[in-house]
């Protein structure tokens, strides 16, 4: 990869002089396509690298051109050619500009689709001209014609490209007196979309995004004239494991998720920038959660890892969160069964004192490789320091070609690194085990994972001197530990994860906590401190460094480097 | 400073004149129409336009007009208004005013009678109405909640009736 960089980057680009609004600009030839791969640069794509926004619906970077919508039409103006192919000069020596004109009517304006004509050299682009302005709002005005106007019930609202436009290009009174198209509305295509065909504008990105990037050729346009609208072909539904990205995608209100519809309005939603911890490709999105609720997971771009979509199970995979078995007490129990709710600072005491008494080589730790990097670094300077036996544990699943990974633990390659668990994870559980068996192993700390999934049984826990167990939900291991600590869910906490391919991201906090649940490398941090004497940093950013000065994988990588987009080590 | 007194004249300084001056005033106020009112047995009749309690109210076909936008829930300055959303189930009674509140919350004691909430409203389903003595013996009970709201709100019709309109409209293209 390295190399190939360096190749592109010294070889010239080459360019195109263009004016836009005036203004002489250099804009590179080619620009990569929806598929990366190089094309004449467009119109829409010169405006953007010199930061000037051209309204549109139908285009999207990631998306094949459909050119459609008509909302990106701009005047153009071409120099002036002789009938010996040079160019016709002005008086003062410029070139001379000529502007497209209607041929029936040459006092107006012939504009051209900016998502779909490439640049060409002297072009003058007027974004902002009085004609530019004119076929705007007349597209606009086109496209609101059928409108329902309803957005007081529409999901859109507050990030509607329509309503958007509308206000910096639109009229304040409707000048159509007909009647509107009513078209068919609560249309279900599927089990996670329910279309409301009356908002759609037909800008196609939806069938586009389905037929190109999923290969799923579910959707098209069916009727024609007035009535056309967006429908699945005849006896099949639009079920694919993406489908919730076609309503990001949708500039308006018509494709609607089933999860998100008419749950809160966008406005009132805070925003986390995170990761998704559903698999090991470690898709990057956004949290919206209002007053400690989730309600919904959407995509944010990151070209590294999952451009700017994610998988369906995913993005709904964030309501156990909420769920009401969360453990949000710190529990000691003792083998009687007695068991009592204490404060964490009682807990951290008490817990410190027993495993002080543990011998080295007697205890094992079984981590999850759902925690987050300084979580297990915290936790292998704790299994240092007992010489204890640690491994994490695999959960393996379907993978497809585009998002999903077989490997369904966020972290995996994070546990690795850190030398929690090994390049087959797992493959220490069966020695765990037996050293229960045989008594060898007395002390068993289990974080963030259920001990039962890999046949830790009540007998074994029977034979154990001390069960701790950390945890996000509650489980039978759980219910039989002698210290219970609650573990705070990746949307409650700060830190980083290594994904699948070896890229470090980070991840922030969306909401709080519930009950006495906590950070857990706040409550790691205390132990370790305790029980080894060594000082981790008390922030996470601070963590971070450390683990990373001291861990050769992470190449001495430093918090701030890993900005929104992450950082790629070498696993 | 020093503020200059002026001495009173030999006239005020007989002092009997000016008591019987005063008296008058008092006499004369025996004889005029009362102007007290027997609140609360008795209450004012408020303007057109008063700003008391804002309430919900429905339609003359007794469906409530709140569509549950949260408008009004945004627009409140001291937060008082707290909409639950309905959620994705398709409630077929509402026909195609698909959305209506699960639940709305108006916290009296913190509501400030603005009025911001009825001139943000899209759907003209809140209005602050007459009611301006509000009582209750806990905080609880100055919540009050949708059923209530729209108790006390009643009916009030607008002129533009665009949800029935609408319908007219897709029921003429049915067969298109």
């Amino acid at each position: 990869m390295a190399t190939e960089t360096t190749k592109a980057e010294s070889k010239p680009v080459e360019t195109v002089t263009v004016k836009v609004d005036g203004v002489t600009v250099e804009v590179p030839k080619t620009t990569p396509d929806w598929q990366g791969n190089p094309v004449p640069t467009t119109i829409l794509q010169a405006c953007k690298q010199v930061g000037k926004e051209i309204p549109h619906y139908c285009y999207h970077p990631k998306l094949p051109v459909s050119g459609n919508c008509r909302m990106c039409l701009v005047e153009i103006g071409m120099p002036a050619m002789g009938r010996d192919r040079k160019p016709i000069l002005n008086e003062d020596g410029t070139p001379k500009i000529q502007k497209g004109v209607l041929p029936y009517d040459p006092s107006l304006p012939r504009g051209a689709i900016a998502c779909a004509t490439p640049v060409a050299p002297n072009m003058e682009i007027h974004t902002h001209s009085d004609n530019t302005k004119m076929m705007r709002e007349a597209v606009l005005e086109s496209l609101l014609i059928n409108h329902p106007l309803d957005c007081p019930i529409c999901d859109q609202a507050g990030e509607c490209k329509l309503q958007e436009y509308s206000m910096e290009h639109g009229q304040a009174k409707s000048q159509f007196a007909e009647t509107k198209v009513a078209k068919p509305k609560q249309v279900d295509l599927g089990p996670r979309i329910m279309l409301d065909a009356e908002r759609c504008v037909l800008c196609t990105r939806c069938i586009r995004f389905s037929r190109d990037i999923v290969n799923d050729d579910a959707l098209g346009i069916v009727e024609r004239g007035s009535y056309n609208s967006i429908a699945t072909f005849p006896g099949s539904r639009f079920e694919n494991n993406y489908t919730l990205n076609t309503v990001d995608i949708c500039p308006v209100g018509a494709l609607t998720s089933k999860d998100f519809r008419f749950q809160m309005r966008v406005w009132f939603m805070k925003e986390a920038k995170s990761i998704c911890t559903s698999c090991s490709t470690g898709c990057n999105i956004v949290v919206g959660s209002r007053e400690n609720k989730v309600y919904r997971y959407e995509p944010r771009d990151n070209d590294a890892v999952n451009a700017c979509w994610m998988c369906d199970e995913g993005r709904l995979n964030y309501k156990w969160v909420n769920r009401e078995d969360r453990l949000t007490d710190c529990i000691i129990r003792e083998r009687d069964g007695n068991q009592r709710k204490v404060e964490w600072p009682t807990l951290i005491k008490e817990l410190s004192e027993r495993l002080a008494k543990a011998e080295p080589g007697s205890v094992a730790i079984i981590a999850s490789a759902r925690a987050s990097n300084e979580e297990l670094y915290l936790i292998k300077l704790l299994a240092d320091h007992f010489q204890a036996i640690t491994d994490c544990i695999p959960r393996q699943g379907e993978s497809d070609n585009f998002l999903v990974q077989a490997d369904k633990n966020p972290n995996s390659n994070g546990a690795r690194v850190l030398g929690v668990a090994f390049s087959e994870m797992g493959i220490q559980i069966a020695r765990i085990d037996e050293g229960i068996e045989s008594g060898k192993i007395k002390t068993l700390l289990s974080f963030g994972e259920n001990i039962t999934r890999v046949g830790i049984d009540d007998a074994m826990i029977g034979k154990l001197d001390l069960l701790v167990v950390s945890d996000i939900l509650g489980s039978h291991a759980a219910d039989k530990a002698d210290f219970v600590l609650p573990g705070a869910a990746h949307l409650e906490k700060r830190g980083s994860f290594v994904n699948g391919k070896g890229r470090v991201q980070k991840f922030q906090k969306a909401i709080e906590a519930p009950g006495n649940a906590r950070a857990d490398w706040e409550w790691l941090r205390e132990l370790v401190i305790k029980i080894t004497g060594k000082q981790p940093a008390d922030n996470l950013p601070g963590l971070f460094n450390e683990m990373s000065a001291s861990v050769s994988a992470f190449n001495g990588v430093q918090w701030k480097d890993l900005g929104d987009l992450g950082v790629d080590i070498n696993i | 400073m020093k503020i200059k007194r002026t001495p009173l004249t030999w006239f005020e300084k007989l002092y009997i004149p000016t008591l019987i001056s005063g008296f008058k005033v008092t006499v004369s106020h025996l004889f005029r129409k009362k102007v007290t009112m027997q609140y609360p047995e008795e209450k004012w009749t408020v303007p057109e336009g008063y700003r008391g309690a804002p309430y919900l109210v429905k339609d003359s076909k007794d469906r409530t007009k709140c569509v549950s936008c949260q408008l009004c829930e945004f627009v409140c300055p001291p937060k008082a208004i707290k909409i639950t959303p309905p959620g994705p189930e398709v409630n077929a009674a509402r026909g195609n005013i698909e959305k209506e509140p699960k639940e709305f919350e108006i916290n009296m004691l913190r509501c400030i009678f603005c009025g911001y909430c009825q001139e943000v409203c899209p759907e003209e389903a809140i209005f602050l109405q007459k009611d301006y003595s509000l009582t209750g013996e806990s905080r609880e009970e100055m919540i009050y909640n949708k059923t209530k709201l729209l108790e006390l709100g009643g009916v009030r019709d607008s002129d533009v009736k665009k949800w029935d309109k609408k319908a007219e409209d897709a029921a003429a293209q049915s067969g298109h």
